[in-house]
C-alpha cells in the first residue's frame, strides 16, 4: 500500500514572506528615519516624536502601494490610516474623562456626604465635614417636577404626530426639532423673565424644574414619536373595527403596547436635563443648605453644587466639585444604562 | 320555473358621527401637539419684550458694537450695550470647534460604516452615545483641569511654529483660557453629534450602488468619495450644522475654559475670547435691571441664530435622508 501525500493546499491569495519583506523594510526605516528626524532636528519631545512617526508612516505606507500599484492605492492606503485615526480619536476623549473623574472624585466620596449640607461648612473645610445631600435632593425635586410637566406635554405631541396625523403635523414635527437645539441658557432666560420678572416668584427648585421642562419636551416628543411608529397599523385597525373609539383605541391599545418603549422616551429626557447647569444659574437661587420646600427658597441641584464648588476654587472645594461630578455621571449614566437595557429587552415591541 | 323578483332594498346612509369622547380627545391631543409651537413663541415674545427697550435705545449697534459699559449711576453716564465682540467671539470658537470636529466626525463615522470590524461596531456606538449624553458642566471641569495643560503646551507649539501667521500671534504670554481651548472643549462635545448624522446619512448609500464601484475595480477610497460622499454630503453638512448649532448655545463648558474679554481679535492662543451664552452666565449675577433687559436681548439674538441655523440643518437632513 502506497500512502498518498496530499499536498498542502496552497492560497494563491495569501501574502507570503518574501512579499512582506519591503513592508518590513519600509516599518523598519520607518522607525529610522523618525529617530533620525527627532535626534537631528530642532523638533523634541514625545509628541514631536508621535507626530513625526505618524506622518513617516503613512508616507511610507502610500509609498509601498503606489509603487505596488497605483496612485490610486496610494491614495486609498493614506485614507486608511486616516479613517483609522480618526476612530481612535472618538473613543480617546471619554476615556480620559472617565478616567480622571474617578481618579479625582472618588477621594471626597464617602457615605458622610450623602447625610449632610454644606450650610455650616467652609469652602475649605476637609472633605470629611459637609456633604451634598441638599443638592441631592434638589436634583430629584426638579428631576421629578420637570418631568410631570413635560411627559404629559411630550407624549400628547407624539400622540398629534401619529394618530391624529393633523394638517400640521409636519410643521409640529419641524419645530419640536428645532425645538431641541435651542441653547439651555435660553430656556433659563425664558423662565427668568416670566416667572421672576412678569410674575414676581423668588428663586426655587420649581422655577429651574420648568426650565429643564422646556429642554426635556422636545427629546420626550422625538423618541416617543419613533416609539409610536413602529405600532403596527393593524392593531388600531382592530380597534376601531370592534366599535371601539379612537380615544378607546389609543388608550387601551396603542398606549399599553408602547408603554415600555414611553417610559424609555421619558428616561431619555432625564437623562438629557439631569446633567443641566445653565439654566439652574438663573432660576434656582444654589443654596448650601437643605431646603425640603421645593416650590420657595433658593435650593442647589448637583450640577450647581459643582459649579459653586468650582468657582470657589479652594483646594478642597475642587475636590469637592470633583466628587459632585462622579455623583453626577453615576447618576446619568445609570439612566443611560436603564434606557438601553429597557429598549433593548425584548419587548412586544 | 319562476323567475323571483328581487327588489333592492334601500341604501343605507352611513355616517360616522364622532362622539363627545373622540371629540374632547382631539382637542386634548392637538391642544398639546401645538404647545411646543406655544412654548417657541411664547420664549421669543417674552424675550424681545423685555428687551425691546435695549434694542431700541442702542439700534444695529446692539450686533455691531462691541463695549457693555454699565456706568454707576453718579456718574450719570449712558450705558452701552454691543454684543458685536461676543458674536465674532462665538462664530470664532464655533468654527475652531468645526474645524477639530469635522473631519474626526465624518472619519469616524465612514470608520464605523465600512472600516471597523463587526465586533467593534457596538462598543463604539455606544462610546458615542454615552459621550453624547455627559453634561456640559463634566466637560466644563475636565477641560479646565485635563485637558488645558496639554492644550496650552500644544498652543505654545502652534505659536512658536507657526507665529508668523498673524492669528497665531502672540502680543502677550497668556496661553490660558483662549478660544482654541475652548474650540477644542467644544469639538469634544460636538463630535457625537456629527458623527451619529454622518453614520445615519452614510448608511443609507445604496448597496447596489457601492457593489458597481467595486465591481468596477474601485478602492475602498474610490468607492467612498465617488459613491459615499455625493450621496451624503446633505446629511454631513446638516449635521455639521446641527454641531455649530450646539457650541454656538454651550454655556458652562465654555464659561469654564475661555477668559471674556470685550474685544474684537484674530490671536486664537490668546486668553480673550467671547461666548454670547457664557457672557450672559458671566454679568447674570451682578446685573442691574437694566442690564438684565441687555442680557434678555442678547439671549433672543442667541435664540434667533440658534433656531435659524436647526432649521436650515434640519431642512437639509431631512431632504437629504429623504431622497
Amino acid at each position: 500500500m502506497s500512502t498518498t501525500t496530499i499536498p498542502r493546499p496552497s492560497k494563491p491569495w495569501g501574502v507570503n514572506f518574501k512579499q512582506t519583506i519591503p513592508d518590513m523594510i519600509a516599518a523598519f526605516a520607518t522607525v529610522l528615519l523618525t529617530y533620525a528626524i527627532v535626534a537631528y532636528t530642532p523638533l523634541k519631545g514625545k509628541l514631536a516624536f508621535v507626530i513625526v512617526l505618524f506622518l513617516v508612516a503613512v508616507m511610507a505606507s502610500a509609498a509601498i502601494s503606489g509603487i505596488r500599484r497605483d496612485r490610486k492605492a496610494a491614495m486609498n492606503s493614506i485614507s486608511t490610516v486616516m479613517i483609522y485615526v480618526a476612530g481612535m480619536f472618538v473613543i480617546f476623549p471619554l476615556g480620559s474623562i472617565l478616567y480622571e473623574i474617578i481618579k479625582r472624585g472618588i477621594g471626597g466620596l464617602s457615605f458622610g456626604i450623602f447625610t449632610t449640607d454644606m450650610a455650616v461648612t467652609a469652602s475649605d473645610a476637609p472633605l470629611n465635614e459637609g456633604g451634598l445631600i441638599h443638592a441631592v435632593i434638589g436634583t430629584l425635586y426638579i428631576v421629578v417636577i420637570a418631568s410631570l410637566i413635560s411627559v404629559p406635554i411630550g407624549i400628547l405631541t407624539a400622540l398629534y404626530l401619529t394618530e391624529i396625523k393633523g394638517k400640521a403635523s409636519g410643521t409640529v414635527r419641524f419645530f419640536v426639532q428645532a425645538m431641541s437645539g435651542i441653547p439651555s441658557i435660553v430656556a433659563g432666560l425664558f423662565i427668568y423673565a416670566v416667572w421672576m420678572i412678569a410674575l414676581g416668584n423668588q428663586y426655587s427648585a420649581f422655577a429651574g424644574a420648568m426650565a429643564l421642562s422646556i429642554l426635556m419636551v422636545p427629546t420626550v416628543a422625538r423618541t416617543s414619536e419613533e416609539v409610536l411608529k413602529l405600532i403596527p397599523s393593524d392593531l388600531r385597525e382592530a380597534g376601531l373595527a370592534m366599535g371601539g373609539t379612537q380615544w378607546r383605541t389609543v388608550a387601551m391599545i396603542v398606549v399599553p403596547a408602547a408603554q415600555s418603549g414611553l417610559i424609555t422616551a421619558v428616561i431619555l429626557g432625564v437623562a438629557r436635563v439631569a446633567g443641566e447647569t445653565a439654566p439652574l444659574l438663573l432660576t434656582m437661587g444654589g443654596a448650601d443648605a437643605l431646603n425640603l420646600n421645593p416650590f420657595a427658597g433658593n435650593s442647589s441641584a448637583i450640577p450647581f453644587y459643582v459649579w459653586k464648588n468650582f468657582l470657589l476654587g479652594t483646594e478642597t472645594a475642587i475636590d469637592r466639585a470633583w466628587s459632585g461630578v462622579l455623583v453626577l455621571m453615576i447618576i446619568v449614566l445609570f439612566f443611560f444604562a436603564l434606557t438601553r437595557f429597557l429598549s433593548g429587552r425584548k419587548g412586544r415591541f | 320555473m319562476s323567475t323571483a323578483t328581487s327588489t333592492l332594498p334601500p341604501k343605507r346612509v352611513i355616517t360616522t358621527k364622532p362622539r363627545f369622547s373622540d371629540k374632547v380627545f382631539r382637542a386634548v391631543v392637538t391642544t398639546g401637539g401645538f404647545s411646543s409651537l406655544v412654548i417657541l413663541g411664547l420664549i421669543s415674545l417674552f424675550l424681545l419684550y423685555n428687551g425691546l427697550n435695549v434694542f431700541k435705545s442702542e439700534g444695529l449697534k446692539f450686533v455691531t458694537g462691541f463695549d457693555w459699559v454699565v456706568p454707576l449711576p453718579e456718574e450719570g453716564l449712558a450705558a452701552q450695550y454691543g454684543i458685536g465682540a461676543m458674536l465674532y467671539g462665538t462664530v470664532v470658537i464655533g468654527l475652531i470647534a468645526l474645524f477639530f470636529a469635522f473631519p474626526i466626525s465624518v472619519g469616524a463615522a465612514l470608520f464605523l460604516s465600512y472600516y471597523a470590524p463587526e465586533w467593534l461596531k457596538k462598543p463604539m456606538v455606544l462610546v458615542i452615545d454615552v459621550m453624547a449624553a455627559i453634561p456640559s458642566i463634566v466637560f466644563g471641569l475636565w477641560g479646565f483641569f485635563v485637558l488645558m495643560p496639554h492644550a496650552e503646551y500644544w498652543a505654545k507649539l502652534i505659536h512658536k511654529y507657526f507665529g508668523f501667521i498673524p492669528i497665531f500671534d502672540m502680543p502677550a504670554n497668556a496661553f490660558t483660557r483662549s478660544p482654541f481651548i475652548a474650540g477644542l472643549v467644544l469639538a469634544i462635545m460636538i463630535i457625537p453629534i456629527i458623527t451619529s448624522i454622518s453614520r445615519e446619512i452614510f448608511a443609507q448609500t445604496p448597496l447596489d450602488r457601492i457593489q458597481a464601484a467595486y465591481a468596477l475595480g474601485a478602492t475602498k477610497w474610490s468607492m467612498i468619495k465617488s459613491v459615499v460622499f455625493p450621496y451624503g454630503r446633505g446629511g454631513v453638512v446638516g449635521g455639521a450644522m446641527l454641531g455649530l448649532g450646539r457650541a454656538i448655545g454651550e454655556t458652562v463648558a465654555v464659561y469654564t475654559v475661555l477668559n471674556i474679554v470685550f474685544d474684537i481679535r484674530i490671536e486664537v492662543l490668546l486668553s480673550a475670547g467671547g461666548s454670547v451664552a457664557s457672557m450672559i452666565v458671566n454679568k447674570f449675577g451682578e446685573a442691574n435691571p437694566e442690564e438684565l433687559k441687555a442680557l434678555m436681548a442678547s439671549g433672543f439674538v442667541l435664540f434667533l441664530v440658534t433656531l435659524l441655523i436647526n432649521f436650515l440643518a434640519n431642512f437639509i437632513i431631512n431632504r437629504t435622508a429623504r431622497e
